[in-house]
């Protein structure tokens, strides 16, 4: 099911064979002018779930990597060469890997952009470190991605996992939640999930926490009654969700349903999901990489031109995808190349990209995590709620301006990467 | 003590569950028992309530769009009859399979180009939040409320079915069309009337889902395998089939997510299987002749 992709498919071939016949044409007659055409398009492959619990991000995700390839060619292109952005939905890990297959051995994509599933992005990653295409992880958030899994052509544009624990662990830290404390967790049963949770309890027990329960919830589960009824029974300090996609939503909705009193915190996050649970419904305390308030120049212009486009702000997915187009065109731009293994020296090389946040981010060569701030946000009581997508107060950027720009990401130890090829 | 006191809960919660599958495999069997159409786009029109509640509560409030929403839903379900079901009615059940489940795509698709595919925020209405306490048990008031007109929307089905004269050119169509023909009866209004109160039913149910699950453009898909399940389990033809395996449904799903989650999914599916190894009509399934 690639819906919206179908009709520019047909013309992007189209458009391709006539293309491949006149530098067929041009190669025979001048093969050194080849190399430097520069009318043909920079092809980039964009993969992300459309469809399923993680859809509604997905379709944050192309809206937003579709406003990065507009801005991009109205800018007049990378070198003078048009961006064009394929669009697929990536449904599984097997349907991913294909797909990614496809973008590398038929379209002949400089790089691919996307997807949301940590499985998914694991098989992406896979095709990409064979075809010595770079792959830009703009929404899996496992530690093993960054650690055991890491791949030299797959770089992380989103936060690890640990990352999220410990900007919201400091939060919740100040606000004593943690000393002392016993903690319910519901966690999301597949990859994503369990990474999360084990690197939670990692957080937690080191700060001297407990976990009252730990309950491993289906990604298919709708209904959380049994849950919560369990919760009211074992009076925990904290219920920490550890959820994913829309299980966020129905989760928050009903826990709002019971009233029970037990603040709420979660680990991984989507500001989506809580316009989706909307004012009353949302609370608790979230980590969230990015969100539309926050006060910096591109931050603004991003939000003024987004909303413009599409009648609603961006969301923290908007933002990872958007950033993965304009640090590829970038790439491509600084090193005058769309080969694998230069844009992947550019990447390791530390160069810093404005991504919309206080200070500039750059990829740690060790293990390809961009490192940039993250937020604590915290949802604001119905009552002070002033209009639909302003349902959180934020804490400021963290890292504070004084502290080290690594401090949350995952330490050699936490995560050990070896990257190969 | 404690884990029956869970137990008792879930088993409200569970019923609560089964009465949304109620409401939606009620209609998927009446228009397959009448009309031979195995509607595949019924969780189509689930989802359509509950978009439809949302555009509507602003101007009338939950309690008139839990009215509106389905009489709607209705109308486009008899538009849906007109132009699209009556050819199929009798025909291949393949034919009306493909053309509903093209419908489901379609329909699915449309509510994802107008409102997104983001859910939308919706939340209880104020005076029906919180908890009752009955005792030692804590149940949802909300859902006690939906739980009750449930009962009373199903009751109404009932009457209509047994007690007019409309319910009983319907049950006699469901047996034996030939023979209703035969007597000079055309079926068509009544097939319309059913398609009609059918996807209503199923509006009604995603009005009452709308404020405590995610409200998007899937959410039909969500159910309607459950919905399936339900009547298969309950037996075609049989009204008292699928209440009755509504409930089971409801309750064993409820239960098992007190027990052990990963299964709960499954774990409908593996009572469908053991019914119909023991039972392959289902629960209370009655024999219908055109489809034996």
């Amino acid at each position: 099911m690639t819906q919206g992709s179908i009709p520019t498919r047909h013309l992007h071939t189209r458009r391709h064979l006539l293309q491949g016949g006149l530098a067929a044409g041009a190669a025979l007659a001048m093969p050194g002018l080849v190399r430097a055409q520069s009318g043909q398009p920079i092809r980039i492959g964009h993969l992300t779930p459309r469809t399923g619990f993680l859809g509604p991000l997905g379709e944050y995700a192309v809206m937003a990597a579709q406003l990065a390839a507009e801005e991009i060619n109205a800018a007049g292109g990378i070198d003078g060469r048009k961006v064009e952005l394929l669009t697929e939905d990536s449904v599984n890990p097997q349907t991913a890997s294909s797909k990614a297959e496809r973008y590398v051995e038929r379209d002949k994509v400089a790089a691919i952009v996307g997807e949301i599933s940590s499985a998914s992005a694991l098989a992406i990653g896979q095709v990409a470190q064979r075809g010595k295409t770079i792959f830009l992880n703009t929404g899996a958030n496992s530690d093993a991605l960054r650690g055991q899994d890491c791949k030299r052509y797959m770089f992380h544009v989103e936060g690890a996992n640990s990352m999220y624990v410990k900007a919201v662990g400091r939060s919740l830290t100040e606000g004593g939640l943690v000393k002392g404390k016993r903690w319910y967790s519901l966690t999301a049963d597949y990859a994503f999930g369990h990474d999360l949770l084990r690197v939670a309890k990692g957080f937690m027990q080191g700060q001297g926490g407990t976990f009252a329960a730990d309950e491993l919830v289906p990604t298919d589960a709708t209904d959380f009654s049994a849950y919560l009824i369990k919760i009211r029974q074992a009076k925990p300090d904290l219920v920490i969700s550890n959820l994913a996609g829309n299980q966020i939503t129905n989760f928050l909705k009903q826990y709002a349903e019971y009233g029970l009193p037990f603040p709420v915190a979660g680990f991984g996050f989507d500001t989506a999901l809580a316009w989706g649970a909307g004012p009353g419904n949302f609370a608790g305390t979230w980590p969230c990489l990015w969100h539309h308030k926050v006060d910096t120049p591109s931050a603004k212009a991003f939000v003024v031109a987004f909303t413009k486009k599409y009648g609603k702000p961006p969301e923290n997915q908007a933002w990872g995808d958007y950033n993965a187009v304009k640090i590829v065109a970038k790439a491509m731009a600084d090193t005058k190349s769309t080969e694998g293994p230069k844009l992947v020296s550019y990447l390791e090389g530390g160069a810093k990209f404005d991504v919309q946040k206080p200070r500039p981010g750059y990829f740690r060569a060790r293990d390809h995590q961009l490192i940039s701030e993250m937020y604590a946000i915290t949802a604001l009581p119905a009552d002070k709620v002033k209009d639909k997508w302003d349902l959180f107060t934020s804490t400021p950027a963290i890292p504070a301006p004084n502290e080290d720009m690594e401090v949350l990401a995952p330490t050699a130890e936490e995560a050990a990467c070896k990257l190969e090829g | 003590m404690l884990l029956l006191t869970l137990a008792v809960e879930q088993v409200v919660n569970g019923l609560f569950l089964g009465a949304i599958y109620l409401l939606i495999a009620l209609g998927l069997s009446l228009i397959f028992s009448l009309g031979g159409i195995v509607n595949l786009a019924h969780g189509a029109f689930y989802a359509i309530g509950a978009y439809l509640t949302i555009v509507l509560s602003p101007h009338l409030g939950f309690g008139g769009s839990i009215v509106a929403a389905p009489v709607l839903v209705a109308v486009i379900g008899l538009l849906v009859e007109r132009f699209l079901f009556r050819r199929f009615y009798r025909a291949d059940p393949i034919l009306s399979l493909l053309l509903t489940f093209g419908l489901a795509m379609v329909a699915e698709q449309a509510l994802r180009m107008v409102f997104g595919a983001p859910p939308l925020p919706y939340a209880i209405p104020q005076a029906l939040r919180g908890q009752i306490f009955v005792g030692d048990f804590v149940l949802s008031r909300y859902r006690l409320t939906i739980l009750a007109a449930v009962v009373v929307a199903v009751a109404g089905v009932w009457v209509l079915l047994q007690r007019t004269t409309f319910g009983r050119v319907v049950r006699a169509g469901v047996q034996n069309p030939d023979m209703v023909a035969a007597l000079g009866i055309s079926l068509k209004p009544y097939m319309a009337t059913v398609v009609g109160l059918s996807v209503g039913l199923a509006a009604l149910a995603g009005v009452m889902l709308a404020p405590i699950s995610g409200v998007h453009p899937a959410m039909g898909a969500e159910v309607l395998t459950g919905a399936f399940v339900v009547v298969v389990i309950g037996g075609l033809g049989s009204f008292w089939g699928v209440v009755l395996a509504a409930l089971i449904v409801g309750v064993v799903r409820g239960l098992m997510v007190l027990v052990y989650p990963g299964f709960a999914e499954a774990a409908i599916y593996a009572l469908m299987a053991f019914i119909l190894l023991v039972r392959p009509r289902g629960l209370l399934g009655e024999r219908i002749l055109r489809f034996e």
